[in-house]
């Protein structure tokens, strides 16, 4: 996955929120250290433009779903760091369900499709 | 979302730099240690990183909000819009201007005089208190002085009690100055401290000044201290002359101060100009108490104590149906504007109506204009400007107009408000009158409203998502039947509606203006010249006052040209006057609670004649009713009726003023106290005679009422130097034709009704411009329709009768609207109506046929454009 520009619609926007909220669910950590652990989770298959984190990040501390302070990096650098606050954590839950159902319902009509198209052959 | 956000973007933007140049550095840190040259981690870096740049951008933008980031821009941009079509930009600014300018003024007003608290201290526990006079006949009448004196022995619900009465002196001149009459009024001497007000200069009275025995004491007006005595303080202590006696001056009172009127220019104590048997009376009702509720005690409360009291000293002089025999109290805010709230608040009311139509009409011109940039929209739609963008321009744009609007409408309400104080000097507390910050801030929030609602109907009405569809549609479009003429059709009902609305609270409103205006006063009003003067007791005693009377009108009546004069205590309506209880000898006694009363005038032998009362029976007084005792009386037909409706009166004795006998000598005819009130029962008094056997008993004073043939108004001076010949000290006040003195009476309804007038003219106006763009809006659109139509055959009359219906369907609809919204808002204003019903028919028929008509002659000229089409020229447009 080398392509640069994703295709930026409403729907991966919201992905992108949703992930950063559940990484952010494991402990503090700053928009690198994110980035990092979206790419590697997902075996490096949402590679997303890094960049366009950091707006996230600040739209949904501004909704007030996360918190930030100023902490020292791994390497002892002035970093910023985002918690989850306990409406970020709700969010996520309502976030993660509707996910799940959206992933099942998808699964579920594709899977249809692919079985009628297999007795057609 | 915070909007805060906008005042912390660029520590923000700091913030995020920070951010990235570490991400960065880990990044390209990463790809080192993966064994990258340096050049070539920093540029796999960024490739995966973004444009930094950009970033921050779309940060910043996130964090300005939309409407005061690019506020500069929008308004740049309306303004420009605006300027391409300056009439369509002068027009609306205008309308609104008329709306805000309206809105301010009268808000002004209802703020000054019915919201603001009363300037004394803690006004919130001054009460007004009032007799219960027969039996709810008049609940709120004024004080008996003894039945006051009574309240503030007995009564524990007030920390203090205070009463003021009437009075009016002839202030004679020192230095060469004119003399002149003044009004006054009469204070016990804790009324100041009660309402909680010092004098600005000097002290206030002493309980010790009011005393009939003390020395006399004035306290004088601020505008009276300037102007009659060039605002000096060396006027403490010295003396006046009021009705030539010495007054020493002890104090002034503040430029605001106006209790009980703001024409009062200076203040005596009671006791002092009153008689003891006077301030011990119990059914004289002179004058006006008010209460400072202690702490905890409630109004009703208060009143229910007095009622008790009352009711003791009512229950001791039963054989006196005039002892009243029960309190009542008001706030005194509340008894001080209690008449002007129902007037004020309908002017408010109506002028909310026009600013309402001022605003349809706006947003209807808005729609209009947005209809021709349709396209532009959707070509702006169709390049990425978001529905929020658009939305925030028609609000820029309709902002701008009326914050323009606003600006010119507060001068005009500066203009209105300054012409309100000088017209209506009658409305109490006209002198609080003025625009202030509250009122700015009133103004700021209307405009916001207004643009809001302008803004928002035409944005509306301007549907974004319609996109393709306009893109799409052939320039050639032969369908008039969109969306948006609905709309603008539903905006003109409803202008339509509230305009019918106005039309017919102003129709019944002029109607009872005019039958007021025409009432029969029941004597002579055309060529009638009246002016007032009173007489100082001082320098008049019994006969001399009764020769000046006879020397007055003797030369008067023997000046060339006048036909001729009488004197009379007060003139036919001009107000109430004073009335009497009175028995009739040999009738059983009146039940109880129950009194007979009927107003009182006191009249020279030749008033009657002089000025066209008719006498229906019996005569005027005989001559012997001269410097005697007075035993004759004459009384109206109204009182005949009343109480003798199946015998002669006259030669019956009637018993009043202490129950002395007066013989009836006459009958004539009705007069009104007031147009507008009912006919009340009079006796007429002779002024030439003594009421009791007391000489001082007398009427000091009178008006002359002098009559001719031809215009009366040039006897005005010969008869003023007939008063100077006669006593060089003597003023003559209110010098006023009787049409003058009516149209004083009557001046509310008149203003009332002319207001009402104007603002309904205007929403007529503002109706038919809307009629007019909509039609002309309808036929431009259809241009190639109606040229087909007349290529294919269609008579001229044919369009311009489906125009002239097109335009006409909502003004129906917006008739039909009004005048079923009238029957049930003039229910409301019955109460300033003189014989007119709420649900006239003639008001609310021609009120329908005018509005048929304007807006016919409103449809009727683009239409018959429309129908005059030149079908080749019609069918090339475009």
């Amino acid at each position: 996955m080398t392509a640069k520009r994703q295709p930026d619609g409403e729907m991966l926007r919201g992905t992108l929120d949703m992930m950063v909220l559940r990484t952010l669910a494991t402990g503090d950590a700053h928009g690198h250290t994110i980035a990092k652990v979206i790419e590697r989770t997902s075996d490096n298959v949402l590679e997303v433009e890094q960049g366009s984190l950091y707006p996230a990040l600040h739209r949904l501390e501004e909704r007030g779903w996360l918190t930030s302070y100023w902490g020292a990096s791994e390497n002892n650098r002035k970093a910023k760091f985002y918690r989850l606050t306990p409406r970020g954590r709700r969010q996520l839950a309502a976030q993660t369900d509707r996910w799940r159902q959206m992933a099942r319902a998808i699964g579920r009509v594709m899977g249809e499709t692919t079985l009628e198209q297999g007795q057609d052959s | 979302m915070s909007w805060l956000r906008i005042f912390r973007r660029r520590r923000a933007d700091e913030d995020l730099r920070q951010e990235m140049e570490l991400h960065l550095d880990a990044e390209i840190e990463e790809n080192l240690a993966r064994g990258q040259s340096p050049e070539e981690a920093r540029r796999r870096a960024y490739i995966k990183f973004g444009n930094p740049q950009q970033l921050r951008e779309r940060l910043w933008r996130q964090n300005s909000i939309a409407l005061a980031a690019n506020l500069g821009r929008d308004l740049r941009y309306a303004a420009r819009t605006l300027g391409r079509t300056p009439g369509f930009a002068a027009m609306s600014i205008l309308v609104i201007a008329l709306g805000i300018g309206a809105n301010v003024a009268l808000f002004t007003v209802v703020r000054s005089v019915l919201l603001k608290p009363l300037p004394f201290q803690d006004p919130q526990r001054l009460v007004r208190l009032y007799e219960d006079t027969l039996g709810n006949t008049f609940p709120f009448n004024q004080n008996a002085a003894g039945i006051f004196a009574e309240w503030q022995k007995q009564s524990h619900s007030f920390t203090g009690m205070a009463v003021s009465g009437f009075a009016g002196y002839n202030l004679s001149g020192t230095n060469g100055q004119l003399p002149e009459t003044v009004q006054a009024a009469t204070f016990s001497w804790n009324m100041l401290p009660v309402l909680g007000v010092q004098p600005a200069l000097g002290r206030n009275f002493a309980a010790s000044d009011d005393s009939p025995s003390a020395n006399g004491t004035v306290l004088l007006s601020w505008s009276l201290w300037k102007r009659r005595f060039g605002g000096s303080p060396a006027v403490l202590g010295q003396k006046i002359l009021l009705d030539a006696r010495p007054y020493t001056v002890i104090g002034v009172m503040p430029s605001w101060f106006a209790y009980p009127y703001s024409t009062v220019q200076l203040w005596t104590p009671a006791s002092h100009e009153n008689t003891p048997a006077q301030m011990q009376m119990l059914d004289d009702h002179e004058f006006r108490a008010v209460g400072r509720l202690k702490p905890g005690v409630t109004l009703a409360g208060a009143v229910s104590e007095l009622s008790l009291i009352t009711q003791r000293i009512h229950n001791a002089h039963r054989d006196d149906p005039f002892v009243s025999a029960s309190a009542n109290g008001r706030f005194l805010l509340e008894s001080i504007v209690g008449d002007i709230r129902t007037p004020l608040m309908i002017l408010l009311g109506a002028t909310g109506c026009v600013l309402l139509i001022a605003c349809l009409n706006i947003s209807n011109l808005l729609v209009a204009r947005s209809v021709s940039r349709r396209r532009e929209l959707a070509i702006r739609t169709a390049l990425g400007g978001s529905r929020a963008e658009l939305l925030r321009q028609h609000l820029t744009e309709s902002l701008l107009l009326s914050a323009g609007g606003g600006a010119l409408g507060v001068l005009l309400a500066y203009g209105l408000v300054e012409w309100f104080v000088s017209l209506r000097q009658d409305v109490p507390r006209i002198d609080a009158i003025h625009i202030d910050g509250v009122v700015l801030a009133f103004t700021a929030g209307l405009i916001v409203l207004s643009a809001l609602f302008a803004g928002l109907v035409s944005a509306f009405s301007s549907r974004s998502d319609r996109l393709l569809s306009v893109l799409q549609e052939s320039s050639r479009s032969y369908s008039g039947g969109h969306a948006r003429t609905r709309l603008r059709r539903v905006l003109l009902a409803l202008e339509v509606g509230l305009t019918v609305v106005l039309l017919i609270g102003a129709g019944l409103l002029l109607k009872s203006y005019a039958r007021l205006r025409s009432a029969d006063l029941g004597c002579a009003t055309s060529n009638v010249l009246t002016m007032n003067f009173s007489l100082p007791t001082a320098r008049y005693d019994f006969p001399a006052a009764v020769h000046f009377y006879q020397d007055l009108l003797a030369k008067v009546r023997s000046y060339p040209g006048i036909e001729a004069a009488g004197l009379v205590t007060t003139l036919p309506g001009d107000g109430y006057g004073g009335d009497n209880g009175f028995a009739i000898q040999g009738r059983p006694p009146v039940p109880q609670g129950h009194g007979q009363i009927a107003l009182h005038r006191w009249v020279d032998p030749g008033y009657f004649s002089a000025i066209g009362i008719p006498i229906t029976s019996g005569h005027t007084f005989d001559d012997n009713q001269q410097l005697g005792l007075a035993t004759e009386v004459i009384i109206s037909r109204a009182l005949q009726r009343q109480y003798f409706p199946h015998e002669d009166p006259i030669g019956h004795i009637l018993l009043t003023w202490g129950s002395r006998p007066y013989r009836v000598v006459g009958v004539v005819g009705d007069t009104l106290f007031s147009p507008g009130e009912p006919v009340a029962p009079m006796m007429y008094f002779p002024l030439y005679a003594l009421s009791s056997t007391d000489r001082k008993d007398f009427m000091s004073g009178a008006a002359l009422a002098v009559r001719s043939g031809g215009d009366v108004t040039r006897f005005a001076l010969p008869v003023q130097k007939i008063f100077q010949q006669l006593d060089r000290d003597l003023p003559v006040s209110d010098i006023l034709t009787m049409d003058q003195v009516l149209g004083k009476q009557t001046l509310d309804a008149s203003f009332d009704a002319t207001l009402l007038l104007i603002f309904a003219l205007v929403s007529l106006v503002l109706a038919a411009v809307g009629l007019f763009g909509v039609v002309s809006y309808l036929a431009a659109q259809r241009t190639a329709e109606i040229g087909v139509r007349i290529a294919l055959g269609a008579q001229r009359s044919q369009v311009l009768a489906l125009m002239l219906s097109d335009g006409l369907r909502p003004a129906l609809v917006g008739l039909v609207l009004g005048l079923a919204a009238s029957a049930g808002v003039t229910q409301l204003i019955q109460s300033m109506l003189y014989q007119t019903r709420p649900l006239d028919p003639e008001i609310f028929s021609a009120v329908s046929v005018a509005l048929i008509l304007v807006a016919a002659a409103a449809c009727l000229i683009p239409a018959w454009r429309a129908s005059r089409l030149d079908p080749m020229q019609a069918l090339r447009v475009e």
